[in-house]
């Protein structure tokens, strides 16, 4: 079995971690390697086709994969950064030894000096919602099925149902669309659509696709294979409304009900996980509760926009590289970050603040859609911070910097919050 | 009248019960063969059902339901080896909230003993909460049965049926029963969707279909209603905050009641409910269902981690108007019933195979035992089982263990060859997840879906849209469509 | 004359206004509800000459994947990008693709290419 060694191992090769390998190597490291699951890099950019990907980044607006080439042109050719692909990682030590295993390799033990977590997410499923019926063929996640559509070519079925009104179950309906099949309605349980604007026009108004707010589905029929769908309003509390059930004939249900932080082997490490993000907690460097140990994008906490994942998988690839190079201090305050009204998570939840100060760049979610707040920054009750938000809603992400200035004078605790009547 | 096959025996229906007495079948010099209607076995009660081997105190005294349980009890702890099962004796508890229950604990215990059940212990509160110490504190007291166990039903049924094979028997699947033929109140053979079958012996273990069966031949002695329980199944994670091994509620008489219990796996998950319905088909859960079953655990443990839900399933138990299992000969001559097998039918199905083929050798000397019978099928290699040093020996020897397809539950690419290629092997995608576990963790299927059906359609050399899920109208993918084929 | 009101929401930001748009005959005479500039320009196009960016797939012999994604290189009128996604589905076409390859040149008539969305190597013999 080989034993390998480097400084700094990134556990995933999709936006997070070829933006922190790349982050790396620019600081300064020479020894990074990536280990990817699937047979090539890219992660789920490779089936995202459509376009919007890119304009913060790379100031030009890309489609999933395009995105990726870019990234990985920045990392082909460089003698510091090796890439392992169809490689699983099957656990984490705590001596940062990872354990991996490919079909080329077998079974590799590799230690890190460094590791950046950057494993993406899931896609929540029927099961963890309890939607109540039979259990036929033809109920997938929508990302699965957007990979079976665009990566290895099939259609999930004809007469489509997608339940969820975030952006995948909104680029999927205008998906399924252009390749010939009908989609019957778009479902949503909340009162507003967590989807952008602009998804909701080109995706579904431009294919006549109804979208249903305060919807779900009561039941779910066919033995073999979906014959259709129970709908039935909900109340306040999003339960349904007794006497509104009414019966959409599909033969196809798509779940786009949410993504969760792809967690297993962060929680094999014990790192100390948020119960909001369900992400593991993290200092402005993105350093988990582990020493030595970052991570970055959608494995912290679910992103938006896969340019806040490169921006935030940039900055754990460079104190990943300084620490490795030992030109990381030891003095540090701590600072918890802490979420005041109207802020539902932040990330990060911590700072860890050198004697000169660090700038720090918070990502952060209102819990509700606002019009015309103000977000606050206050140390020691004293406002530090602030930014006017003409909108704000829960499905777009915030993203704030601290300078580093600020943070020298701040207290031991950060309060985010909104302040209304603006 | 033409005959696809002409042998001794055919059974009908794959279930537990039915490759049970398949495998006893094949002990004797005889020509036997199973018969089931859907793509795969054991798709029945067999596979949603609580999983476990009941220690046997349950049923009255001197019924069948009894004495087989028991039996079959024992049996399991020597067919565990033999058949590589997958079975953990982690004893089981039947939990106490008031002293009337606890008064029906202790005729538990007294039926327990006279039933034969073996190291039976009533437990006070402090003990059983050492147990199970996520327990409500105010409950009274438990039955504690060491001789129960968890199992993998499905595991089970499948083992029973590759021995059978092994010996010579035949399995046919996507075979449905038509129809009994007798001759002279005679059994002739059966009539199938694939053609007739010449018989001596018909036997009927056809579950939620055995009366229908029987009905074709005439025999109208009996009537099979389903009644439906439903589950919830929790990640491995949240199995600290639940229980440790196996734990009943006092029982009714409707049913055993709404557990809370672990699986061979490591999983846990609560259930079942028990309501009485007339479609044999429907095996939907409903919302009014899972609300009894999460109700009915918060009598037992505070907090249900209603977060940590996976999946929720439901099974049909085929409960018989008799009240105890059918194991007899029919007034229609060779036709013998395996009938009603409700709880605890998975326990007793060893001993049911028994009593059935018995009920055949007796009558026919020149069935003997073979000499040569073999036994023993090896457990599967089970990737995430093995140590280090294994797993590493097993990717160099054959490459394909060296990919995890499904990442939760660390299914190699191995092992979903190996179940698609062994005898009685997966030909669907959920064929597959219940041979190796790939689907049943956390993410269903949604990572390791789309992977697993490109391995079947690439091994059993098929077109994509050719894989089923399940059920043999179960197809996922479609081709993509040219020019003028828009649904629109 | 036929005079119509419509109501839209702007994308140009995430404002999202939703304005209200008078049409006389084909011709925007009137937006309320924008909070700028561009919002106004986006309704007038949006009501004259809708255009889309189109994103698809199309076949690939021989390449490490069975599809290739592909983006039109300007937005298309929206009334074509339907029938334009029908034409896409009967190309094939041969690895190795360059990024940006043509991969249909002048799609339809309407004057713009389609071309790859990646490169894409050839097929290697996988394990």
């Amino acid at each position: 079995m080989q034993e390998l060694m480097y400084d700094i191992v990134i556990i995933g090769g999709g936006p997070a971690g070829l933006s922190a390998a790349y982050s790396a190597y620019k600081n300064g490291a020479d020894n990074i390697l990536i280990i990817e699951r699937d047979f090539e890099l890219g992660g789920i950019l490779q089936q995202c086709i459509h376009n919007g990907f890119g304009l913060h980044h790379f100031k030009e607006e890309l489609t999933g994969p395009g995105y990726a080439q870019r990234c990985l042109e920045l990392i082909a050719n460089k003698k510091e950064i090796t890439t392992m692909v169809d490689t699983m990682v099957l656990d984490i030590s705590a001596e940062k030894t990872v354990l991996a295993v490919s079909p080329k390799e077998g079974l590799m033990k590799i230690t890190g000096k460094t590791i950046i977590l950057t494993m993406g997410c899931r896609e929540r499923t029927r099961g963890a919602i309890r939607i109540p019926g039979e259990r036929p063929a033809g109920i997938f996640t929508a990302g699965a099925a957007q990979r079976m559509v665009n990566m290895v070519g099939y259609l999930p079925g004809q007469k489509i149902v997608i339940l969820g009104s975030g952006d995948i179950g909104l680029i999927m309906a205008r998906r399924m669309s252009l390749e010939g099949c009908q989609v019957q309605a778009v479902l949503e349980i909340c009162p507003f659509s967590n989807g952008l604007t602009r998804n909701i026009v080109q995706c579904l108004q431009d294919y006549d696709i109804p979208l249903l707010l305060a919807h779900t589905i009561t039941k779910i029929h066919g033995k073999d294979r979906v014959k259709g769908i129970t709908v039935a309003k909900v109340d306040s509390k999003m339960q349904p409304i007794a006497g509104t059930e009414f019966y959409i004939e599909c033969d196809t249900l798509l779940l786009s009900v949410g993504l969760i932080p792809e967690n297993e082997l962060s929680r094999g490490l014990h790192l100390a996980m948020h119960p909001l993000t369900n992400g593991p907690i993290v200092d402005q460097r993105r350093t988990t509760s582990m020493p030595g140990v970052y991570a970055a994008g959608n494995v912290v906490h679910v992103h938006d926009l896969v340019d806040f994942v490169s921006e935030e998988a940039e900055i754990a690839g460079k104190f990943a590289a300084l620490e490795v190079q030992g030109k990381l201090h030891n003095d540090l305050r701590k600072i918890e970050v802490k979420t005041g009204e109207g802020i539902r998570t932040c990330v990060p939840q911590i700072l860890d603040i050198p004697p000169e100060g660090e700038a720090a760049k918070l990502f952060m979610r209102v819990g509700a859609p606002e019009r015309r707040v103000k977000l606050e920054i206050l140390s020691a009750g004293k406002v530090i911070q602030n930014k006017i938000l003409p909108v704000a809603k829960p499905s777009e992400m915030i993203a704030v910097d601290i300078s580093a200035e600020n943070t020298k004078l701040m207290g031991s605790e950060l309060i985010v919050r909104l302040s209304r009547g603006v | 009248m033409n005959f696809i096959r002409d042998i001794d025996v055919v059974v009908i229906g794959g279930g537990v019960v039915g490759t049970a007495i398949l495998r006893e079948l094949s002990k004797y010099s005889l020509k036997c063969m199973l018969i089931e209607k859907e793509p795969d076995l054991a798709l029945g009660t067999t596979k949603a059902n609580s999983a476990i081997i009941h220690s046997g105190f349950d049923a009255p005294f001197g019924t069948q339901k009894a004495l087989t349980n028991v039996r079959g009890n024992r049996l399991y702890h020597e067919l565990q080896n033999q058949l590589g099962l997958d079975i953990k004796w982690l004893g089981s508890l039947v939990v106490a909230v008031n002293e009337e229950e606890m008064a029906t604990l202790k005729d538990l215990l007294a039926r327990g003993i006279k039933n034969g059940v073996k190291n039976l212990e009533l437990l006070d509160r402090e003990a059983t909460l050492a147990k199970e110490p996520n327990l409500k504190k105010d409950i009274k007291g438990s039955l504690w049965a060491p001789t129960a166990g968890v199992c993998w039903p499905f595991g089970i049924a499948l083992s029973f049926a590759r021995c059978a094979v092994q010996n010579g028997a035949e399995v046919l699947t996507a075979c449905a029963a038509k129809k009994i033929l007798t001759k002279d109140d005679k059994v002739i053979g059966v009539e199938t969707s694939l053609g007739n079958i010449k018989a001596k012996y018909v036997i009927n273990a056809a579950g939620l279909a055995a009366d229908k069966i029987a009905a074709t031949a005439g025999d109208t002695s009996f009537i099979i209603h389903p009644r439906k329980g439903e589950y919830i199944l929790f990640d491995k994670t949240a199995s600290a905050n639940l229980v440790n091994g196996i734990v009943f509620p006092t029982p009714t008489k409707q049913s055993k009641g709404i557990l809370i219990c672990t699986t061979v796996h490591g999983n846990t998950f609560i259930g079942p409910n028990a309501h009485d319905q007339e479609d044999v088909e429907d095996k939907s859960t409903t919302s009014v269902g899972m609300d009894e079953i999460i109700a009915s655990s918060q009598k037992l443990i505070d907090k249900i981690p209603l977060g940590a839900a996976i999946t929720e399933f439901s099974g049909l138990r085929a409960v018989s108007n008799t009240g105890d299992f059918i194991i007899r000969e029919s007034t229609v001559k060779g036709l013998i019933h395996a009938a009603g097998i409700q709880s605890p039918g998975l326990s007793a199905a060893p001993a049911i195979a028994e009593e059935v083929v018995e009920l055949i050798t007796d009558f026919e000397p020149e069935w003997i035992l073979k000499r040569n019978f073999k036994a023993i099928i090896a457990r599967r290699k089970v990737f995430s089982e093995l140590k280090i040093e294994e797993q590493s020996k097993l990717c160099s020897e054959n490459k394909l263990y060296g990919r995890i397809v499904c990442r939760c539950e660390t299914v190699t690419e191995g092992e979903i060859v190996d179940a698609i290629h062994e005898t009685c092997g997966a030909r669907t995608l959920d064929g597959v997840k219940r041979r190796t576990r790939a689907g049943m963790g956390r993410c269903q299927g949604g990572f390791c879906g789309p992977k697993v059906t490109q391995i079947l359609a690439r091994e059993l050399n098929i077109p994509i849209t050719e894989v089923l899920k399940e059920g043999l109208a179960s197809k996922m993918f479609f081709e993509k469509k040219l020019t003028g084929e828009d649904t629109k | 004359m036929t005079v119509e009101k419509r109501t839209m929401n702007c994308i140009t930001c995430p404002m999202g206004c939703e304005m209200t748009v008078t049409i006389d005959d084909g011709v925007v005479i009137n937006v309320e509800g924008n909070s700028c500039l561009r919002g106004k320009k986006y309704a007038e196009v949006e009501i004259t000459a809708p255009k889309r960016m189109l994103t698809s797939t199309v076949k690939v012999k021989g390449g490490i994947l069975p599809l290739l994604p592909v983006v039109s290189q300007e937005p298309l009128p929206k009334e074509k990008v339907l029938a334009c996604a029908k034409e896409l589905r009967k190309i094939s076409v041969e690895a190795p693709i360059a990024l940006g390859q043509v991969i249909c040149g002048n799609i339809l008539g309407l004057g713009i290419n389609i071309i790859a969305a990646r490169s894409m190597k050839q097929e290697e013999q996988k394990v």
